[in-house]
C-alpha cells in the first residue's frame, strides 16, 4: 500500500519490503534489511528518503516491492505503524502467534 | 491434451523443473521481478502480507487419499503444519518460501496434483458439488466432464492471456450445489424431452467489485458439443473481452455492455467453426473419464446398529441430523466434516487432521474425498453401518462438529491476517460470530443460515451470495463492515443487498445479534430457513433492527 505523502518530521515514513528467497517482511536500516520493525530507520527528509527508496529498489536481487510506508516515532524514539495494515505485517496473523511475533519471541527480544 | 491423472505426470515434472529454472534464474538477477511475477502466478506462486503464498489446484475439488497425504506433506514439511481449504476447491499454503516451492511442486507431480492455472488470467480450477457422483437428486455425475474440461484448459496455447481470470462451474444435480450463476461459465447437466443429455449453459456471473449473477446462453447444448462450444465462448471473450481497465475485463462486464443476444450470435458462428476441427478425440476422453469416474462397488449391507446409535448418543444424532446428505446408493450417506469448530479459523487443516481424513476415507469412504466450496470437506459414500464408528474417529481428532449449513459454518476468505489484496480481516469477525452464537446456545435453534464474509471487494469469501454478507473495508484507516442480506448461491441466485451503512469491527457481532433476533420473532414456525423469511418480508424489519435510530 504505497502511498503518495511526501516524509517529513510530521509524517516520517520506514521503508519496507518482503525478503526476495523466504518471503518475510523486512524494513531498511542503514541501506541494509531488518526482520524487526523496531528496528527500522525512520525517514523524516524527503531528499533522503528518495535517495534510500532508489538504493531499496536497486536491491531487487535481496527484497520485492519496496515501498514508503508512513509510519509515526514513538515515545522511545522507535518507528510505530500509523496503519492497521502495517500494524498486521509488523506482527503477524491474528488467528495465530506465526510470523514477526512468534519470531521475536523466540529470538527472546 | 493434458492428462493430469497420477499414471501421467511426467509432464508435471517438467512444470516443476521449468519452475525451479525460472525461481534459479530469478534469484541470480537474471530475471527481474517485473519479468518473474507473472511466472510464478502462473504456477500458483503469490506474495501475499507475510509470506509467499502457495495455491494448489485440487480439481474439481476430488482428491485421493494418497494426494491428501500429500497436501498434509506439504503443510508439515514446508509450512506451518497447517493448509487452508479455499472457496473454489483448492488448497493454499500460507508460508512457504520461494526457494522450498521448486521441492513442494515436485513432490505434488508424484501425486498427479500442481499448481498450474490457479492464478493469473487463464482459465482456472473447473469447480463442481462438493457430492458429485453421491447426491440423490444427482441427474448425472459431472465429474468426467469436469476432467475433460481440465484435461482441456490446461496450458491451452490460445487462452493462456484472456483479458481476465476465467472461472468454469459444472453442476449435475437437480438442486445446484456448484453456484452455477456465479461464474464465467456455468454448466447444469439436465436431459431434455427425447431423454438426451446435455447442458444447459450460463455465461456472465461473477463477484468481485460488480457482482452479476449469470445468464443462459443456450438452453439445450448436445452433451457431444461441450468443448467446442465452451471454447467458442471463450474465444469470443478473449477477443471482445476489455483490456484497456482490469476492472472492467471480466465476461461479466463483456455480456453486459455488448448484450446477450450479439454475445450469444458471436458465440454460434464461432461454435460452427470450432466444432468441425474437433475430430472425436474429446469424446473418447470423456468415455475414459466416465471409466474412470464409474461409482465404487456400493455395499449391499443393513444398517447395523445406525439407529440405536442415534437414539443412544445425543453427539452422534445431533452429527447425523447436520452433516448427512441423501445419497443415491440405499444404506449410504454424504458425510461433511466441517473445518468450523469452535476457535477454528474457517478451512483450516492441520496435516494431522489430513492424515487422518486420508485414513478414514480409505477405511469407510471408498478412498474418496472432496473439498467443498463452503471450505469443508466431503467424505461422499459412507456406508450407515460405519458411520458411528467414523464419527467416534472424527469426534477424538475434533472434526465431529454438528454445524454443517449452521450459523458457525461460515465461510471467511484469509483476509488482511494474509492477503496483500485484503482492505480488513475477516477470520477474527467469523470467530467472533461464531463464539456469540455459541455462547447463547441457540445454534440449532436459528437452523440453516450462510454467512459469508469477504476481506476485500474482490469477494473471495463470496459475501454477495451470503444469506448474510459481510464485506471488510477500510474506512479512513479503520477496519469497517458492510452488511448485505438476502443473497443465495444455492436454491434461488441472489446477490445480497446492502441494507445501510457499514460497522465498526466491535459493533458487527451486536448487529448480526440484532438480525438475528429480529428473524428468531418474525419466522412462522421454526422451519422457516432465515433465506425464506427475509424473502417472505423484505429488508424493512432488518434494516430497522440494525440502523434502530433512523428506523
Amino acid at each position: 500500500m504505497s502511498k503518495t505523502f511526501t516524509p517529513s518530521i510530521a509524517t516520517p515514513a520506514v521503508i519496507t519490503a518482503n525478503d526476495l528467497r523466504m518471503g518475510h517482511c523486512v524494513w531498511m536500516r542503514d541501506g541494509g534489511w531488518t526482520a524487526d520493525p523496531r528496528e527500522a530507520q525512520l525517514f523524516e527528509d524527503e531528499a533522503i528518503a528518495d535517495l534510500a527508496m532508489l538504493d531499496a529498489i536497486g536491491q531487487a536481487n535481496i527484497v520485492v516491492g519496496p515501498y514508503l510506508a508512513e509510519a509515526k516515532r514513538g515515545a522511545d524514539g522507535r518507528p510505530e505503524p500509523t496503519h492497521f495494515r502495517e500494524a498486521f505485517r509488523r506482527r503477524g496473523p491474528s488467528n495465530y502467534f506465526h510470523g514477526i511475533q512468534a519470531e521475536l519471541e523466540a529470538s527472546n527480544v | 491434451m493434458f492428462d493430469a491423472r497420477p499414471q501421467h505426470n511426467e509432464y508435471l515434472r517438467y512444470r516443476a523443473q521449468q519452475f525451479r529454472s525460472q525461481v534459479e534464474r530469478r534469484l541470480d538477477g537474471s530475471l527481474t521481478e517485473d519479468e518473474f511475477r507473472p511466472l510464478r502466478l502462473m504456477n500458483g506462486v503469490y506474495l501475499q502480507l507475510h509470506a509467499y503464498m502457495l495455491r494448489v489446484a485440487i480439481p474439481y475439488g476430488t482428491i485421493s487419499p494418497d494426494q491428501m497425504r500429500t497436501l498434509a506433506l506439504l503443510a508439515e514439511k514446508w509450512d506451518k503444519g497447517y493448509g487452508h481449504w479455499t472457496t473454489r476447491q483448492n488448497i493454499q499454503y500460507n508460508w512457504p518460501k520461494l526457494v522450498d516451492i521448486p521441492d513442494m511442486l515436485d513432490a505434488l507431480a508424484d501425486v498427479g496434483l500442481h499448481a498450474i492455472q490457479t492464478s493469473g488470467n487463464t482459465i482456472r480450477n473447473v469447480t463442481t458439488d462438493a457430492f458429485a457422483g453421491a447426491a440423490a437428486d444427482e441427474i448425472i455425475d459431472p465429474r468426467p466432464y469436469a476432467e475433460v474440461l481440465r484435461a482441456w484448459s490446461t496450458d491451452h496455447a490460445e487462452f493462456q492471456f484472456l483479458p481476465r481470470k476465467f472461472k468454469i462451474a459444472i453442476s449435475g444435480g437437480e438442486k445446484d450445489r456448484a453456484v452455477i450463476a456465479a461464474h464465467d461459465i456455468g454448466l447444469r447437466l439436465r436431459r431434455n424431452e427425447a431423454g438426451e443429455l446435455g447442458f444447459q449453459v450460463w455465461i456472465g456471473g461473477g463477484l468481485g467489485r460488480t457482482p452479476i449473477l449469470g445468464q443462459v446462453v443456450r438452453e439445450f447444448l448436445p452433451e457431444a458439443d461441450l468443448l467446442p462450444y465452451v471454447e467458442a465462448i471463450i474465444s469470443t471473450y478473449n477477443l471482445a473481452g476489455r483490456r484497456d481497465n482490469k476492472y472492467k475485463a471480466r465476461i461479466k462486464i463483456t455480456v453486459a455492455e455488448r448484450g446477450l443476444d450479439v454475445m450469444r450470435e458471436e458465440i454460434e458462428a464461432e461454435f460452427l467453426v470450432r466444432r468441425a476441427v474437433f475430430t472425436g478425440v474429446d469424446q473418447d476422453l470423456v468415455a475414459e473419464f466416465k471409466a474412470v469416474y464409474a461409482a465404487p462397488a456400493f455395499r449391499n449391507a443393513e444398517d447395523g446398529d445406525y439407529e440405536e446409535r442415534r437414539a443412544a448418543n445425543v453427539g452422534f444424532r445431533s452429527w447425523t441430523d447436520t452433516n448427512l446428505q441423501a445419497h443415491k446408493a440405499p444404506g449410504y450417506a454424504s458425510v461433511m466434516v466441517t473445518f468450523k469448530a469452535p476457535g477454528q479459523t474457517p478451512g483450516d487443516a492441520s496435516a494431522a487432521q489430513m492424515n487422518l481424513l486420508a485414513d478414514l476415507a480409505e477405511r469407510y469412504g471408498h478412498s474418496d474425498l472432496r473439498i467443498s466450496h463452503d471450505q469443508n470437506v466431503a467424505l461422499p459414500h459412507v456406508h450407515k453401518s460405519d458411520l458411528f464408528a467414523l464419527y467416534s474417529e472424527l469426534k477424538a481428532a475434533g472434526l465431529a462438529t454438528a454445524n454443517a449449513g449452521l450459523i458457525s459454518d461460515i465461510v471467511a476468505c484469509p483476509g488482511m491476517d494474509y492477503c496483500a489484496l485484503a482492505t480488513a480481516r475477516s477470520i477474527p469477525i467469523a470467530q467472533e460470530i461464531a463464539d456469540h452464537f455459541r455462547a447463547r446456545d441457540i445454534e440449532d435453534e436459528i437452523g440453516k443460515i450462510d454467512i459469508r464474509i469477504s476481506g476485500c471487494i474482490n469477494a473471495c469469501g463470496h459475501h454477495h451470495l451470503g444469506h448474510i454478507g459481510i464485506l471488510g473495508l477500510d474506512r479512513a484507516g479503520v477496519e469497517n463492515y458492510q452488511i448485505t442480506l438476502g443473497g443465495d448461491g444455492y436454491d434461488i441466485p441472489a446477490i445480497g443487498q446492502r441494507p445501510g451503512a457499514g460497522f465498526p469491527a466491535e459493533e458487527v457481532v451486536p448487529a448480526i445479534d440484532r438480525i438475528i433476533n429480529t428473524y428468531l420473532d418474525l419466522r412462522d414456525s421454526v422451519e422457516e430457513r432465515f433465506i425464506d423469511a427475509y424473502r417472505r418480508v423484505g429488508a424493512a424489519p432488518f434494516k430497522a433492527a440494525l440502523y434502530p435510530v433512523n428506523a
